[in-house]
């Protein structure tokens, strides 16, 4: 057992033995970790480690794509993420892409509720109304945008558009959220906004975020993975890894010797 | 010295400049003027015939031509018959043409690389390339004799529906190429089961673009006469039952030609269809445009 990995108990994840292979060329290798319900942990290490592949892998992204080979398990709150219905492991796991990407037809409100609508849940007006209220509301985006919640998306700032983007993802209420490098698109003020709101998301949800900024991680996320080459090298909380680094590898890349 | 052979070289490039300028022009030129030609021509030749008679009433026989003729008149009638033909029949191969294109473009932007993808699509290419009269001799081999059995409608819609397929498969496919690949992932991520994800996300953000495509293929065979003399046949009368020999704008322009007497009858067509056709290729372009 490797012991620059921390072992979590009750994990709200549960990643074992996970290798994700793009055709034969393997980008995870073998990851095993727990990750604790309600923190922000980062995933970290330089660039073309695994980080994405990772995080794709945990809502089952791959499927998409056929050269993509995924071994392992995966429970989410003891439930196997492969034997359930994409759709609803889907449902309980929001995703972030690196770049805003609001659906251009749709309205602010349409964007937010995209996820029932073309789910064809049937709804009242009044619920609807209350999830986007909600959502909007979570991401600090309500008082911004309620009254243009007809315009289209696209019309917001990158900034805000990336919080509708976190709104969308939370209607669902998932358990989890996955976000891949959500600020790298955005200015140094859209940026701090965005971790601030993932600081005080974590009270009702799990969050894993990429990131290849260091500081970033330091700053909110409470656990920290590292990766290297595809491999897990070291995860434990935030703290003791940016004081106390277990690995010469992790060491290396927190003093900026790569990466 | 030196000045001086600047000043030269400088001379002498601006009169490069200019001679070039002079064949881009004149090549321009060239290229716009057999349309301006053509349109000025139609404008010229039946713009007198062209009233509102002529696009509510049915065409006259070639007596009444010749006695209008005669009398130094303008021929009366007008060609309602094959207005109303080009419309249920290109109306028709649109509701054949545009669900089957655009489930073969989503299967082939779906399986690129895939062997029975590349073949559907160089198939799809080469019946591009297919003359228009072979599609309506098809057309006559398969529905003039054994559905319908007579020259119809629906004869000619098929053929025009084929025509259209390629067009709408190949700009389905390439539009969707355009749309960013996290569009379809953001919304299968929220748990959206694939075919919703393409009517309610894909499909729409891609609306302008496949609008062109569609726009240009009707286009495109509204002005076929080929296909629809194998198929549809023509008719003085005006006939909305799809299992019927029907007439159509080109259709009329060929039978015009051929009847001595109808000859201003041809340039009044021409000038109208000439106008259905630019009007859905520039609406296609205006779509093109808001692509952004
Ligand atoms: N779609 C893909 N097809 C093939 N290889 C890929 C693909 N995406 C990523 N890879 C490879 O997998 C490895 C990990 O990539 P990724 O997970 O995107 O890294 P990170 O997010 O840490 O930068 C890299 O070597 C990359 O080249
Ligand atoms: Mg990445």
């Amino acid at each position: 057992m490797n012991t620059n990995i921390l072992q979590v108990k009750d994990p709200i994840l549960a990643i074992e033995n996970l290798s994700v292979a793009y055709d034969k060329n393997v980008a995870v290798k073998d990851v095993t970790v727990g990750i604790k319900k309600n923190t922000v942990t980062a995933i970290m290490g330089p660039s073309g480690c695994g980080k994405s592949t990772l995080l794709r892998a945990l809502n089952r992204m791959h499927e998409l794509y056929e050269n993509i080979h995924t071994t392992g398990s995966v429970t989410l709150n003891g439930e196997d993420i492969f034997k359930m219905s994409a759709i609803k492991l889907r449902r309980q796991t929001g995703m972030v892409f690196q770049r805003p990407n609001p659906f251009p037809t749709m309205s602010i409100y349409d964007n937010v509720i995209a996820g029932y609508k073309l789910n064809g849940i049937n709804q009242k007006k009044q619920e609807r109304d209350e999830i986007v209220e909600r959502s909007l509301r979570d991401v600090a985006l309500w008082d911004e945008v309620k009254d243009s919640l007809t315009k289209k998306g696209t019309f917001l700032s990158g900034g805000q558009q990336q919080r509708l983007c976190i709104a969308r993802a939370l209607a669902f209420n998932p358990e989890i959220i996955l976000l891949d490098e959500p600020t790298s698109a955005l200015d140094p003020v859209a940026t701090s906004k965005i971790e601030d709101l993932l600081i005080t998301l974590k009270e009702h949800y799990t969050i894993i975020m990429v990131t290849h900024n260091m500081s970033q991680a330091a700053r909110i996320s409470d656990y920290s993975l590292f990766m290297y080459l595809g491999e897990l090298v070291e995860y434990g909380k935030t703290k003791n890894m940016f004081t106390n680094p277990q690995d010469r590898r992790t060491e290396e890349y927190l003093t900026g010797k790569f990466g | 010295m030196k000045a001086i052979n600047e000043a030269e070289n400088i001379s002498s490039r601006i009169r490069k400049d200019r001679v070039f300028l002079g064949l881009v022009v004149f090549f321009s030129v060239i290229t716009v003027s057999p349309i301006i030609l053509i349109i000025s021509k139609l404008i010229e030749k039946g713009y007198k015939q062209l009233s509102f008679g002529f696009l509510v009433e049915k065409t006259p026989d070639t007596m009444e031509a010749m006695t209008a003729i005669a009398n130094n008149e303008l021929i009366p009638g007008g060609i309602v018959n094959g207005i109303l033909g080009t419309l249920l029949m290109v109306a028709m191969a649109a509701v054949i043409a545009i669900p089957i294109a655009i489930i073969t473009g989503v299967y082939l932007y779906e399986n690129q690389g895939k062997w029975l993808a590349n073949i559907t699509r160089n198939v799809s290419d080469i019946l591009q390339g297919v003359p228009s009269i072979v599609l309506g001799l098809i057309s006559y081999l398969w529905v003039v004799k054994y559905v319908t059995n007579g020259f119809s409608a629906l004869a000619g819609s098929v053929s025009l529906a084929i025509m259209m397929l390629p067009m709408i498969v190949r700009s389905t496919e390439e539009t969707l190429k355009m749309i960013p690949q996290t569009l379809k992932e953001a919304g299968l991520a929220l748990g959206i089961p694939y075919w919703r994800v393409l009517t309610g996300i894909l499909i729409p953000t891609g609306f302008s673009g496949l609008m062109t495509g569609i726009l240009l293929a009707v286009s495109r065979v509204i002005g076929e006469t080929a296909p629809l003399m194998l198929t549809a046949l023509g008719s003085r009368a005006i006939n909305m039952n799809i299992s019927k020999p029907t007439s159509a704008i080109p259709l009329l322009i060929w039978e015009f030609y051929n009847d001595p007497n109808m000859v201003d009858m041809i340039w009044s067509s021409s000038l109208l269809l000439m106008i259905i056709v630019l009007a859905f290729n520039l609406t296609a372009k205006q779509f093109a445009a808001n692509r952004k």
